[in-house]
């Protein structure tokens, strides 16, 4: 099984080439998308290709500043789930805000950033994830 | 159970305190338990100590008896609950020692909730969530949605404060004002600090046996009337409304199912209030009220110790604390000595009780019901 066969969007740029990694989300053979993706999607059918959410915008759902991060965040932390509109499939997304200046129901774009925290400091293995992504910025 | 609270007592000294004392005051001898379950999340992470669940039997005596470790993060307790429920019901064991503890103070706040966000997916872990920011992502879209009100979510601190100060092993013994609550320093927006349980040494016991063993050691007992279990989204921003706790409508459904109950039975209930607005969640989970309504329940002071439906009469997590594994049993712990009218200053009138236990931010959910003896 492969589902890199379809790939929407930028899913297929080369990090190494000095290109931005895709925001990459996995749609399914029922048509719906989730981000992240699962081997198996939420009722029980087959990833089918990948979707670059870096090239959509988004709706703010809700958001929060975390005046208390974990180890390797900076303070205040501003947090939001957004809900993308895929071609009218909804897939929701949760990521650091560039600013607190946000309501819910604003529209805002995935702006890439090389770390998001430093994988040194908290307890999580550094190795077993990647730790570069997508904030939100107002659009 | 142990006090709860900021102990000088590592998690061993916690599991064999609070299983000593269980035995000694059902008057079961260490030899008499069969199976001894540990509910625990992380003494791993937290002190380097694993392999609790053998410490624990050979410090209490209990050997040879089967053990095994319960983690199911924050609702590790409910979860032992059910385990030793099984156990008993499916005949694999006649007397079942469960003790649920954590020791977390040590530790400073930031490397404690980086312990508990590490349940949490890679995508949102890198981006530094913890579980008091999705308590803040939930409680804005709640208040955006709804028309609850800011201050109703602080009544719940007040409340469980107030229930507080007459249980002997509760954290925080103290009350609270509403103005206090609000004013204080906010920690996930809107969100403030007495919006938010204390992290917390501590532990709690329980021992489970069919009612034909019970019966030789005492006429005064309670029974597990119903139990369920279940698990959302790990992923929590998955979720089409996250102000909806799908793991607690399945797990309650279950247990209400299991025992014949409805939301109209219950006369007492211990709710995981790890923040001010889950309490509310689960009350709409489990029945109590309509999504987005029950806040208008604790404005009406119904959840008050004196009203139609007792919640956290304990104290809850949040003035009791929230010592991890042992969080559920306490749960447990609660109801049982409601329902044997044995809670002195805090007695309500209550013939069934409800414990809702909740881990990660809904992620796992164990709900019991639990019956006095007829």
């Amino acid at each position: 099984m492969s589902h890199e066969d379809d790939v929407e969007g930028g899913a297929d740029r080369d990090p190494d080439a000095g290109e931005t990694p895709a925001m990459e989300a996995t749609r399914y053979a029922d048509g719906s998308i989730t981000y992240p993706g699962h081997p198996i999607g939420p009722d029980g059918a087959e990833p089918v290709g990948t979707v670059d959410l870096s090239e959509y915008t988004a709706t703010v759902v809700t958001w929060t500043t975390s005046t208390a991060p974990p180890p390797g965040v900076d303070a205040p932390n501003h947090l939001a789930i957004v809900a993308f509109d895929i071609d009218g499939e909804a897939v929701q997304a949760l990521g650091q805000l560039t600013t607190d200046e946000v309501a819910i129901g604003d529209e805002v774009t995935p702006v890439y950033a090389p770390e998001l925290r430093d994988p040194a400091a908290g307890i999580r293995e550094a190795k077993s994830q990647d730790w570069d992504g997508y904030r939100f910025e107002p659009v | 159970m142990t006090e709860f609270g900021q102990r000088d007592a590592w998690v061993r000294e916690l599991l064999a305190e609070a299983g000593a004392a269980c035995l000694a005051e059902a008057g079961v001898a260490p030899d008499a338990v069969e199976h001894c379950y540990v509910s625990n999340m992380a003494s791993g992470e937290f002190e380097g100590m694993t392999g609790v669940p053998n410490a624990l039997a050979h410090d209490l005596g209990c050997l040879p008896a089967y053990t095994q470790r319960v983690d199911q993060t924050s609702s590790s307790g409910g979860a032992g609950m059910y385990a030793a429920w099984q156990s008993i019901a499916s005949g694999a064991s006649e007397m079942t020692l469960l003790v649920g503890g954590e020791k977390m103070t040590h530790r400073s706040t930031s490397e404690a909730t980086d312990v508990i966000a590490s349940l949490t997916h890679p995508v949102e872990y890198k981006h530094g969530v913890t579980l008091p920011s999705f308590a803040g992502l939930t409680a804005r879209l709640y208040l955006d949605q709804y028309d609850a009100t800011r201050e109703s979510l602080g009544k719940v601190a007040v409340k469980n404060h107030k229930n507080g100060v007459d249980n002997p092993h509760a954290q925080f013994r103290k009350e609270v004002d509403l103005e206090t609550v609000l004013q204080s320093p906010i920690v996930a927006d809107p969100l403030r600090l007495y919006d938010f349980c204390p992290i917390t040494d501590g532990s709690a016991a329980l021992l489970f046996c069919p009612e034909s063993v019970a019966k030789e050691y005492t006429d005064e007992y309670v029974v597990i009337a119903g139990v369920g279990g279940a698990t959302d989204t790990h992923v929590v921003h998955e979720r089409s409304d996250p102000t909806v706790m799908n793991g607690v409508v399945e797990s309650g459904r279950k247990a209400y199912e299991m025992s014949g109950y409805d939301p109209d039975d219950i006369d007492v209930a211990e709710l995981h209030d790890m923040f001010t607005i889950l309490e509310f969640l689960q009350m709409e989970g489990l029945g109590f009220a309509d999504p987005g309504e029950a806040w208008r329940a604790i404005e009406a002071g119904r959840t008050e110790r004196d009203g139609d439906l007792p919640i956290n009469t304990s104290g809850g997590l949040k003035s009791k604390g929230h010592p991890l594994g042992a969080s559920g049993v306490a749960q447990g712990y609660e109801i049982y000595k409601q329902l044997l009218g044995e809670a002195g200053p805090r007695q309500v009138d209550a013939d069934v009780g409800l414990a809702c236990n909740v881990g990660g931010f809904g992620n796992c959910v164990i709900t019991t019901i639990m019956e006095a003896s007829a």
